[in-house]
């Protein structure tokens, strides 16, 4: 029987190390391609008439003078008049050109007429008093509460309790499968009582009070109860590369599209049906991808009427990129959150109770819940969100769906609490390791290696900065989780005669190094050099893997190229076994050589032994998951920690990070090199949005004011201070096998850097971000100034 | 902004896409005084556009001509007209600096420039930057920094960076904090570039 369990990484060239990315020279010369990138010969350009209304009715549109300009190939009618748009920024007509200018031009020369109806569009406070919606639950509302990864038991309880208001067909049950949608909750689903849609007009939700233990007598006999309000705006993905395709079609009714997209292998299913083709007959391609972030999985209603563009033009490539300010208003944001908490402990600084009344948006669908409190299982809890309905475009995952939000409304309330009861933060968070659930161990183990690196024993203080001096220095915590299980991947790898070797699998590449990852498993793994392994990903015609989201890529993709490669040895060493005069269980790969263990003399070269093979290559298919080879080389849940240190000036409100310290854990890691970098990455996003982001939009038009990287504002290598990363190895984590990376570390920063600004100026800033405004703001309540 | 930098009028194809809209705003015949467009205004210029009109840049040592539209940026050009693409397009208004390209040996966002204006410069472009088949040193130690992720921010950040540190080669931590700070990376690759020019001035550390 195959040995697939995952070697101590001490005794691999490669696995555990810190291995440069593979694809690094191309990317660095700027030959990469992006699907941005892509240019042939008669490309025409898309663009789109988008709506100007936050909410409005489409009353008429003429297309005339358009179709005459020359140089304009296919117009396209995206919604028809009488279509009530919920939405600015929403696509109504298509347009193909020769060019972007001509594109542009027709779009300016299309006439659409709205009768514009009333929008709302904020997220502040929902009024009190609003009696809890229990009406039945949309098409909408269930695929927003996938895509803000509702936990399954808790959408399974609303299913069953409120029931559904819409019939679906067998295909739309399939694509929600497909996107990852457990089959518990579709089987909930399907049973649900299908009952008339509620008429409510408000734009507000309430879910039911949910209670655990006795709330009301642990806040009496509590030693301190701290009451605060936080919450984190709306923030938008800002993937550097825009999102869009390029469509084209061939002779006999194929489709081939150029994508920017994290789901290379899910792509055709959900094209084929609104282009009524079947997804057999459509290549999807995709070589870099410049960010995704999570706003990336679908193939987008503009990359529909792309193909369709095409189609009209005779199949000429159509490609449609998003401009930056599209981005902004239709391409997908972090929903936003806000929590009134109630928070009380006992003298030890052991938390007894919990209230919460949290409401936020995420477009039409409300937004999801955010899992408060976040990881602490208060044994006394009373809770209760309001998903607010805003005329804006839709919520998309954004980099661990809800964590963030949830991390700085639990923990900034539990540090005001520590403050209250005069505790250091550290210790309080120690009186509470038996509520922090599975990943307890993992916390007390790390919180140690943070305080160290961050030197919080010498360098913390009460609240507020006594020093003299405007500028005020503090440190701050938080603390994070995250699933991170590997995806479906299956996998094609060869063995030539010649000794080359390559994979083939339909996966992307972020930029978290998937690629690097996957050619380190079937090195190791086969005893060769790194270089003398080729991974292709980016095609659909390879073998499916699963969408890079939820931190799922590197488990899925690591345990299929080990269970391949561990497959595809095998089979060499027993048609290299004859001529080593060996059995094949008494060999080994190793530098390049197959050998025989106890005679290592006994060898032949990795070149000479693949001439064993035969004429054509020898090809296995290694698969994740895949219980007829165990142990599942994957595993779910991770822990962090994470320490900010900042400077606010309490004069002009300016906040800077001078270090911040991650320690985090993602069971077996594969590359210490990406995986560091990646939690850097996570890091640096953190700060921007503690600092920085903010999509802001205006109540008279509706509209995104500051949908451009002028007015939303990007942490830049200026505002970045010291970054130290630790990555937890050895035992108790090696031997879980691989868990994903992506999610984890961006959760905390928001967390840790309001904490820290609240330690420096002694009290709190209540809204990420944490701009001078806001600070100057908190400090007028009072604090060190 | 960096966009908003005081710019020299150094000669008369100075003009930027945005003082072009300022003046386009005002009308193409009202004068304006406005260094640059005045000095172009005074001597004639004939109206060129709005339809399509020669072209010729020279980029990476080779005269390329194409018939372009006044309105298409230096950007456009130079990834649509000549599969140049390194250069990225992110915000297309002088913001990110995923377009940087060198004019005259002076980085330049390329998306904030009239190819038109463009003409009679010295561009180079990325593609310009390696050697053959080789990469640059600065490419280089991008790789062995691990100073890229998705790699979309990458090829401007090397133009910034090897214009940078051919100014400054022994920068301190504070000049590269200032001097790379003109571009934007989502993935966060900040750390790695500064290890990069860091390294670069020997790791000296202050
Ligand atoms: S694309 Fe030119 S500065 Fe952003
Ligand atoms: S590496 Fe992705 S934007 Fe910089």
């Amino acid at each position: 029987m195959s040995q697939y369990s995952w070697p101590d990484p001490a005794t691999q060239p490669l696995l555990g190390k810190k291995i440069l990315r593979i694809d690094g020279p191309s990317k660095s010369s700027g030959r990469a391609k992006y699907t941005y990138d892509y240019n042939p010969d008669g490309l025409l350009a898309g663009k789109i008439v988008r709506c100007p209304y936050a909410h409005a009715r489409i009353t008429s549109i003429d297309t005339s003078a358009a179709e005459k300009m020359p140089g304009v190939k296919a117009i396209e009618i995206v919604q028809k008049p009488g279509t009530e748009i919920f939405w600015a920024g929403d696509e109504i007509v298509g347009v193909a050109a020769v060019d972007e200018g001509t594109a542009e031009d027709a779009v300016r020369a299309i006439k659409v007429g709205y009768e514009v109806l009333p929008h709302f569009v904020s997220d502040a406070e929902p009024p009190k008093n609003l009696a809890p919606d229990t009406g039945p639950i949309s098409q909408d509302d269930f695929e927003s509460m996938e895509d803000n990864q509702v936990p399954d038991d808790e959408a399974i309880a609303i299913l069953k309790k409120q029931g559904v208001s819409f019939t679906a067909d067998e295909k739309w049950y399939k694509s929600m499968e497909g996107e990852g949608t457990d089959p518990k909750v579709i089987a909930a689903l399907r049973a649900a009582k299908v009952l008339p849609p509620s008429e409510s007009k408000s734009p507000y939700k309430r879910t039911a009070t949910q209670k655990q233990g006795d709330p009301d007598k642990a806040f009496a006999s509590a030693a301190a109860t701290h009451e605060g309000v936080y919450g984190v705006p709306c923030i938008v993905h800002c993937c550097m590369e825009s999102h869009g395709s390029a469509s084209e079609w061939g002779g006999s009714n194929d489709l081939t599209v150029h994508i920017s997209t994290q789901n290379l292998s899910g792509i055709a299913a959900q094209m084929a049906e609104p282009l009524n083709t079947p997804a057999a007959n459509i290549r999807v391609l995709q070589q870099n991808i410049g960010g995704g972030f999570g706003s990336k999985f679908a193939a987008d209603r503009w990359d529909i009427v792309a193909a369709k563009l095409s189609k009209s033009a005779g199949g000429k490539p159509v490609k449609m990129m998003l401009t930056r300010e599209e981005e902004f208003e239709v391409a997908g944001m972090r929903p936003s959150a806000y929590a009134r908490v109630k928070l009380a402990a006992d003298k030890s600084g052991k938390l007894v109770a919990w209230q919460s009344n949290s409401w936020g948006t995420g477009g039409m669908g409300g937004g999801g819940t955010p899992p408060i409190p976040y990881i602490f299982d208060v044994p006394n809890q009373r809770k209760q969100h309001t998903a607010v309905a805003t005329n804006q475009g839709s919520a998309r995952a954004w980099r661990a769906p809800n964590h963030p939000q949830a991390a700085l409304i639990t923990m900034a309330a539990f540090e005001d609490l520590a403050a209250q009861l005069k505790m250091d933060p550290v210790d309080m968070l120690r009186a509470n390791m038996d509520i922090l659930g599975p990943r307890a161990k993992t916390y007390a183990e790390e919180l140690e290696i943070a305080e160290q690196l961050m030197g919080w024993k010498q360098n913390w203080h009460p609240r507020g900065d006594k020093t003299a001096g405007p500028v005020k220095r503090g440190l701050g915590l938080s603390i994070h989780t995250w699933g991170g299980r590997g995806h479906n991947s299956d996998q094609d790898l060869s063995i030539h005669p010649d000794g080359s070797v390559d994979l083939k699998v339909g996966s992307q590449d972020l930029g978290t190094g998937t690629r690097t990852i996957i050619a380190m498993v079937i090195a190791d793994t086969l005893g060769i050099p790194l270089e003398q392994v080729t991974v292709h990903i980016g095609d659909n015609r390879y073998p499916p893997s699963g969408g890079s989201g939820g931190s799922t890529t590197v488990g899925g993709v690591s345990s299929a190229a080990r269970r391949g490669a561990v497959d595809a040895r095998d089979m060499l060493l027993e048609k290299v076994a004859p001529a080593l005069k060996a059995k094949p269980e008494e060999l080994e790969v190793a530098n390049g050589v197959v050998r025989v263990k106890t005679d290592p003399s006994r060898s032949l070269s990795w070149k000479d032994a693949c001439a064993k093979i035969g004429a054509v290559p020898l090809t296995v298919r290694g698969k994740n998951p895949d219980k007829s080879k165990p142990p599942d080389l994957t595993n779910s849940g991770v822990g962090g920690v994470q320490m900010a240190d900042v400077s606010v000036d309490a004069e002009t409100g300016i906040v800077r990070v001078n270090k911040m310290v991650a320690v985090q854990d993602c069971g077996l890691v594969v590359n210490v090199e990406t995986a560091e970098s990646q939690v850097k990455g996570a890091l640096i996003m953190g700060i921007s949005y503690a600092l920085y982001e903010e999509k802001i939009l205006d109540p008279v038009t509706g509209r995104v004011l500051n949908p451009n990287l002028e007015f939303y504002r990007l942490a830049g290598l200026n505002d970045v201070g010291e970054l130290v990363v630790h990555m937890m190895t050895g035992k108790g984590y090696d031997d879980r096998g691989v868990i994903g990376l992506a999610e984890p570390p961006v959760v905390s920063p928001g967390a840790a850097i309001s904490n820290a600004v609240a330690n420096a100026i002694g009290v709190r800033v209540p809204f990420l971000p944490l701009t001078p405004a806001r600070v100057i703001d908190a400090l007028e309540q009072g604090g060190v100034a | 902004m960096a966009d908003d930098r005081p710019r020299k009028p150094e000669d008369n194809s100075g003009v930027t896409r945005r003082d072009f809209m300022k003046v386009s705003a005002v009308g193409v015949a009202v004068p304006v005084v406005l260094g640059s467009v005045m000095d172009a205004a005074a001597e004639e210029v004939p109206i060129q556009g709005p339809g399509k009109v020669p072209i010729t840049l020279q980029v990476n040592g080779k005269k390329l001509s194409a018939q372009l539209e006044p309105r298409v940026t230096l950007l456009d050009a130079l990834r649509d007209n000549f599969d140049l693409t390194g250069a990225k397009r992110v915000c297309d208004r002088g913001a990110c600096g995923a377009c940087t390209v060198l004019m005259d040996g002076k980085p330049v966002y390329a998306c904030a420039i009239l190819a038109i204006d463009a003409q009679g410069r010295m561009i180079t472009t990325i593609e310009a930057l390696a050697e053959g088949d080789s990469l640059s040193p600065v490419m280089q130690a991008f790789v062995a920094h691990d100073a890229q992720q998705c790699g979309f921010c990458t090829p401007g950040f090397i133009v910034t960076t090897t214009n940078f540190l051919q100014k400054q080669p022994a920068p301190t931590a504070e000049e590269i904090r200032h001097g790379l700070s003109g571009n934007f990376c989502r993935c966060g690759t900040y750390d790695g570039i500064r290890a990069v020019a860091l390294a670069h001035a020997g790791g000296k550390q202050s």
